[in-house]
């Protein structure tokens, strides 16, 4: 029928198109080819638009039938087929071993995994209310992008919602276990963990706004209270202490949790000292920043990464253009710079942890390349061959950033530094005209410059410099996070609340029963130390970048880049994961001194073999992990009752140990 | 790209038709010049020609589609894109200007079948569906396993808890009832305006519990009431000691007052919150279509599967739902997944014939099918109302359906007076029961209880011409025995003589609010809105269905059973007033009568409210579900009833809402209910 219709239609535009005027004759000629030519064209045109438009619909229907009249376990069978028969997941395993769900389990998303949604927003965003801003498809980020930025970026000020604008976390097990639709974080966990009884009553999702800083979560959406509220009665009907799994900054997270829950009333939850000893039967932290991340310094000092050095290397100028009034990373740094969550990634401990000038922990035993398993399994028998050889090769991690390659290099006498301290900061540039407004305009060319003049920057200088580029969002977190190691830590000055997440200035609870585990991926490159350059073009942009030129020509490098790399899970190096489980807790130390276990298990990487596996059973990398088998049957083991014992004490690849060793701090 | 050229071929259809005409006139202008003619028919002729060769059917097919979806995506396109689309301004939006902000936490306890269920263990075909919906969302599992699906939804026979090797269990969070279907709201809309008045997941909280289970089961099983009480008291901590106000629906109204009742009760039965826990929690409970009293439907439902909207279908197309050509008796299964749920027994009516009415009278004096299009004409005088009704109630004295025979058999047997009827005591059929019960094994799988019954024992069902409430209980006793002898050891239908009996202490009496005292809360206010102005069923004329097969469920509405025209029975069912789900009897009578004021059922004179919304079909289908339904469920988007809610969630109490809000004859109803208070 509606064929018939489009058929007729330009036989009666014709008619239409053509007036019956006097000088028809020439008009006539004229009108005749374009008709012709018109006609042809509409008719082949949009009817074969048309037809291909129905034949893309039916095939892709046909395709969507088929797919959904596959059997679910149709992709198990071409795997298997391909790749022979995959080992059982370890809910199936440890089911048929007869394992049932006894603890409660909690889980404690980390930063950036957990989704958040929009329950008021301005006129812009009209339409999302209830509808993931974070996590989910992203949709709105290439539909709305300024609106997007707006309502992610928090007060400046307070750190807390900007007027008129209300994001929250989504709540439940929905939100964090897939990231994006297909990319797991907590899913496969938690398919395991019911396979031996688990379900909603004695697994909880502990969501939090993972852009606010810690206490407050607790000021703005009393989320402490509520992770202090369920499992309380989590305990209560199960009769069980609950297993916390905290995933990346969840770690730090929960450590701020357990000094809260145990701290007096108005600051603290006032649970009582023997809070944490009755409720919690062990801590299981995956690739926990326990003393911070190096990441997060490039991210908080010119909104960059590896990721983002090797884009620029590949395709200078792409990001850096004005071309469509967009300044992807200006913005991007303007909106990650008020969360204050990323400031409790800032590593702590200064040089005592992260090593000075010409020292650091990990240098001689860092192997940059991943090696076998095998080789890391023999690695103690190597390592005196290994030594004197990596010495010479001598990468300073201590200088987490330096201005240039030859200052990353220098040795320490050779480095001449000018303090950027007192430095004078120019006046602002006084032009407007920049769309986005952050804090480098401030300081203007001379304080750039001064910053430049320093060369090199330690751990423990890293925070005077973002206290000098960013005194703000500085001041706004040093109210919250702080980055020293405690002298005395009976100090009445650590009942502040700003101490609680950092491990190197709280005492752990006195629960000698509770036992924490430090659960990370080893064996991939993960970024350790930056090389930095200041850009030419003053202005808008941010006025440092990572120097990508800077390469080791040996294969074996560690810098490649403007980066060097250490081992580690790809975000969290291994030495921060692991140290406080390896020496800082271990035994009764001043920082645990009621001998609280602890216990280090380490995941090797073993990448995925094909690309039927997806994201790998064996991952070591930060997120990956939560895949890896090893790492489910370790928490499934606990969480079904057994001990330490039961998973076979310490399990150790990399060299933690003897970096610990060199670490030189008072327990 | 594509609608950009629909676009352009939109704009030129247009003028198509005022073309129309002038047709004519131009094709003579064109004939003046011949050969232009011709060159333009030439390739007309020549594509008309090629036509039959390059568009086959197939192509046609593709181009058919092709054009649909274009034309589909460019109305959704604009439709999106147009602002004047938008419906009109918010409750919440409104009130939020008028200074309301958030103060008390909300509590929002869903109703049966409104709350998703998921899967957390199944059996081999059900693979893939881990963590995804069974129940609520889009339910395309029915079409694809149907079998299965079934087996999963349905509880243990014994226990009325798990099967072994299946659990399913209730979606958490807001997002377990805000839609029921994709499009299809039930909290959503009272979620968002709540939102708009500063409401958020700290002080907002979806008590979402397994719907089949009753009620002391969803504690047994999953904690449900505990976290619930977690949930308020938590809420009510991080608020600012602000009292919860709670907002039960439809079949929540009775668990939440199950969970009033098991919170102040000492463990290992109870909560133990201890005497003033709900004084020292709850400000105000607004029963949204409340089931107090239990609703009729169920009868139908639990006896043969059916509701009115099912003996429609088998009137319309006997013997569809009967046949067994795809070896797929679709109702039996339904029957027997159904009765698994013990929580289906909540909703039967309660009180028996002192409030349902016994084979004469009942309470419901005059009813909607006689004036339901009249009071739409009158402007509300009320004198004239009354002296019109009364007039009415002269003329149809003699049709006025006796609406205490919840079930009778035969059109006739519904309309006799009681001397000319039948009755057999209900006793009698239970003592024949155990006599009967021969193992028909020739029917293969068992599939319903009737399968156990014989044909003869059901002929003596239909034997007792009529049953009211009451009987009723008997009657489904006797077809049903498994489920209500599971089911009633957790509810209970009667009325309770002495409330101080320590037999009330057990928790089967807590849902039912004849058998329990209200807490000791003076300051607590409960609010019964409901919708009013739809037909609702009361009562069934049934038959014994006419095939002898096996597996087939002998018992039938009576859908060729209407009443003269203008009466209340269409199809084999008898309506009065109320929101298409629940009468306004059990809606409304406790909170007119039974908790007014001081009573023994009241001790602490609690206040309430009775608060109705006359239904008000939506004008167009633009409107959705309408602003101003009255209906069971679209009640939720009630404007008047959203705002009334929002209200008493920022502060103001049922006098600043002005108090009683009455278009039925609920008051009428209830004064002629006699029951010691």
């Amino acid at each position: 029928m509606s064929l018939l219709r489009r058929r007729k239609v330009p036989e009666n535009e014709i008619q239409s198109d053509v007036e019956p005027t006097v000088d028809a004759e020439e008009d006539y000629k004229k009108s005749k080819k374009r008709i012709k030519e018109g006609k042809k064209q509409k008719w082949s045109c949009i009817d074969s638009c048309c037809w291909f438009v129905g034949c893309i619909c039916c095939v892709w229907w046909i395709l969507l039938f088929l797919y959904n009249a596959m059997p679910a376990s149709f992709p198990q069978y071409v795997t298997e087929a391909i790749t022979g028969p995959l080992p059982d997941p370890p809910g199936v395993k440890l089911r048929k071993e007869g394992l049932k769900a006894k603890h409660p389990v909690v889980f404690i998303p980390g930063i950036v995994t957990c989704g958040l949604e929009l329950w008021e927003g301005h006129q812009c965003a009209e339409g999302l209310f209830r509808k993931r801003l974070w996590g989910g498809t992203f949709g709105e980020v290439y539909k709305r992008p300024l609106c997007w930025v707006d309502h992610m970026t928090l007060d400046n000020e307070t750190g807390m919602d900007p007027p008129g604008i209300r994001v929250r976390p989504v709540s439940g097990l929905v939100a964090a276990d897939y990231f994006a639709p297909g990319y797991f974080v907590w899913a496969v966990l938690i398919a395991n963990l019911a396979r031996i009884g688990y379900e909603e009553k004695s697994m909880y999702m502990a969501a939090y706004d993972w852009r606010l800083s810690f206490q407050n979560t607790e000021v703005r959406d009393q989320t402490l209270s509520r992770i202090k509220s369920n499992i309380e009665l989590m305990v209560a009907t199960s009769g069980k202490k609950a297993v916390i799994v905290p995933h990346s900054m969840g770690v730090v997270y929960f450590l701020h949790f357990m000094k809260w829950v145990e701290a007096p009333a108005p600051m603290g939850g006032g649970g009582g000292p023997d809070w944490c000893a009755k409720h919690i039967k062990a801590v299981m932290n995956i690739g926990g920043p326990l003393l911070g991340v190096p990441k997060s310094i490039a991210g908080l000092f010119s909104a960059e990464a590896r990721d983002i050095a090797v884009a620029r290397a590949l395709a200078p100028g792409v990001l850096d253009t004005d071309l469509f009034h967009f300044q992807t990373l200006e913005h991007l740094m303007k909106m990650s710079r008020t969360w204050d969550a990323t400031m409790s990634m800032i590593p702590r401990g200064g040089e005592t942890i992260w090593g000075d000038l010409d020292w650091s922990p990990e240098e001689g035993y860092s192997p940059c390349k991943s090696k076998s398993r095998d080789d890391a399994a023999l690695i103690s028998g190597h390592q005196e061959n290994q030594t004197p050889e990596s010495k010479a090769k001598y990468y300073r991690y201590g200088r987490m950033i330096s201005f240039g390659k030859d200052a990353a290099e220098a040795y320490p006498s050779d480095l001449k530094r000018i303090d950027f301290r007192d430095a004078v900061k120019g006046s602002s540039v006084g032009n407007n005209t920049c769309d986005v407004w952050n804090e480098y305009q401030e300081m203007g060319v001379s304080g750039t410059k001064a910053v430049e003049e320093y060369k090199v920057y330690t751990a423990g200088e890293i925070v005077d410099l973002l206290y000098f580029v960013a005194p703000k969002m500085m001041a706004r977190g040093s109210a919250h996070f702080s980055y020293g190691i405690a002298d005395d830590l009976d100090d009445p000055k650590y009942s502040h609340y700003k101490y609680w997440s950092n491990p190197l200035e709280t005492k752990l609870p006195n629960a000698p029963d509770m036992e924490i585990y430090s659960m990370y991926g080893v064996g991939i490159e993960t970024e350790r130390a930056y090389v930095y350059k200041r850009t030419p073009t003053a202005g808008c942009n941010i006025p440092f970048q990572i120097d990508c030129s800077a390469d080791e020509e040996d294969e074996d490098s560690c810098l490649k880049a403007g980066v060097y790399t250490a081992d580690g899970d790809e975000t969290v190096p291994a030495l921060s994961a692991g140290f406080m489980c390896a020496k800082g807790w271990r035994g009764k130390t001043r920082f645990n001194p009621s001998g609280v276990k602890t216990y280090i298990r380490e995941y090797y990487h073993a990448p995925p073999a094909n690309l039927l596996e997806g994201r790998g059973t064996q991952s070591g990398a930060h997120v990956d992990i939560m895949g890896n088998f090893a790492l489910i049957e370790d928490i499934m083991r606990v969480a079904a009752g057994g001990t330490s014992e039961d998973l076979g004490g310490d399990r150790v690849y990399s060299d933690i140990f003897k970096w610990s060793e060199k670490i030189n701090l008072r327990l | 790209m594509a609608a950009i050229l629909r676009f352009r071929k939109l704009c030129f259809l247009e003028p198509v038709k005022s073309f129309e005409k002038p047709k004519n006139d131009e094709k003579q202008s064109f004939e003046q010049h011949p050969e232009i003619e011709r060159v333009l028919e030439k390739p007309k002729s020549k594509k008309t020609k090629k036509q039959p060769k390059e568009w086959r059917c197939l192509d046609s097919c593709c181009w058919l589609i092709g054009y649909l979806c274009t034309s589909w995506w460019l109305l959704l396109f604009l439709c999106n894109f147009l602002p004047g689309l938008r419906v009109p301004e918010a409750p919440g939006v409104r009130l939020k200007r008028d200074g309301l902000t958030a103060l008390h936490p909300v509590v929002l306890v869903p109703g049966i079948v409104t709350g998703g269920l998921e899967l957390w263990e199944g059996r081999p075909c059900s693979e893939g569906l881990f963590r995804k919906r069974l129940w609520g969302g889009s339910f395309t599992e029915i079409f694809k396993r149907p079998l299965c699906w079934l087996e999963h939804l349905s509880l243990d026979n014994e226990t009325g808890l798990d099967p072994p090797g299946i659990r399913v269990r209730a979606v958490p969070g807001l997002v377990a009832a805000d839609y029921f279907a994709p499009g299809y709201f039930v909290w959503a809309v009272l979620i968002e305006n709540l939102a708009k008045i500063g409401y958020e997941q700290k002080n907002m909280y979806m008590a979402a519990y397994d719907w089949r289970l009753s009620f002391q089961n969803t504690e047994i099983r999953d904690q449900a009431l505990s976290r619930l009480k977690s949930k308020i008291e938590l809420m009510y901590v991080t608020n600012g000691y602000k009292k919860v106000v709670v907002v039960p629906h439809s079949m929540g109204v009775i668990y939440f007052l199950h969970f009033l009742k098991w919170v102040e009760a000492p463990p290992p039965v109870g909560g133990g919150g201890g005497p003033d826990w709900c004084a020292k929690h709850i400000k105000a409970i607004m029963n949204i279509g409340p089931a107090f009293l239990g609703v009729p439907k169920t009868v139908a439902n639990i006896l043969s599967a059916e509701g009115r909207d099912v003996a429609f279908v088998r009137a319309i197309a006997p013997g569809l739902l009967d046949s067994e050509t795809f070896g797929f008796q679709t109702l039996q299964h339904i029957m027997r997944v159904c009765r698994t749920w013990d929580s289906v027994v909540s909703l039967l009516p309660r009180g028996g014939e002192t409030i349902w009415g016994d084979l004469n009278r009942s309470p419901e004096v005059e009813n909607i099918c006689y004036t339901s299009k009249a009071r739409y004409l009158q402007s509300s005088s009320k004198e004239s109302n009354g002296n019109d009704t009364d007039a009415r109630r002269s003329f149809h004295v003699k049709e006025l359906p006796r609406y205490g025979r919840i079930v009778s058999f035969g059109k006739e047997k519904s309309e006799l007076p009681s001397s000319q009827l039948s009755i057999i005591d209900s006793k009698e059929f239970v003592r024949e029961e155990g006599a009967s019960r021969n193992s028909n094994t020739s029917c293969g799988e068992i599939l319903s209880e009737y399968d156990e019954m014989s044909r003869k024992s059901i002929k003596k069902v239909a034997e007792n011409d009529a049953y009211t409430a009451r009987t009723a209980l008997d009657l489904l006793r006797f077809v049903a025995p498994k489920m209500m002898k599971r089911a009633e050891a957790h509810f209970s239908h009667g009325i309770a003589d002495d409330l101080d009996d320590p037999k009330y202490a057990h928790y089967k009496y807590w849902s039912n609010p004849l058998e329990t005292k209200l807490p000791d809360a003076p300051d607590m206010e409960i609010y019964c809105s409901y919708g009013v102005g739809i037909p609702t069923e009361r009562s069934y004329v049934y038959k014994l269905s006419s095939s002898d097969k096996c597996k087939s469920i002998p018992l039938q509405i009576d859908s060729s059973a209407y009443g003269s025209d203008n009466g209340c029975l269409k199809g084999g069912v008898h309506f009065v007033d109320g929101d298409e789900s629940v009468p306004v009897v059990s809606a409304g009578f406790m909170c007119a009568k039974g908790w007014r004021g001081k009573t023994r059922f009241n001790p602490s004179g609690i206040s309430t409210y009775v608060r109705e919304y006359q239904h008000k079909a939506p004008a167009s289908i633009l409107e959705g579900r309408g602003m101003e339904s009255g209906a069971h469920v679209d009640i939720m988007g009630n404007v008047a009833l959203i705002e009334d809610v929002l209200r008493v969630a920022a502060g103001a109490t049922g006098a600043e809402l002005g108090g009683d809000r009455i278009y039925s004859d609920i008051m009428k109803m209830s004064e002629r209910i006699n029951i010691r208070l």
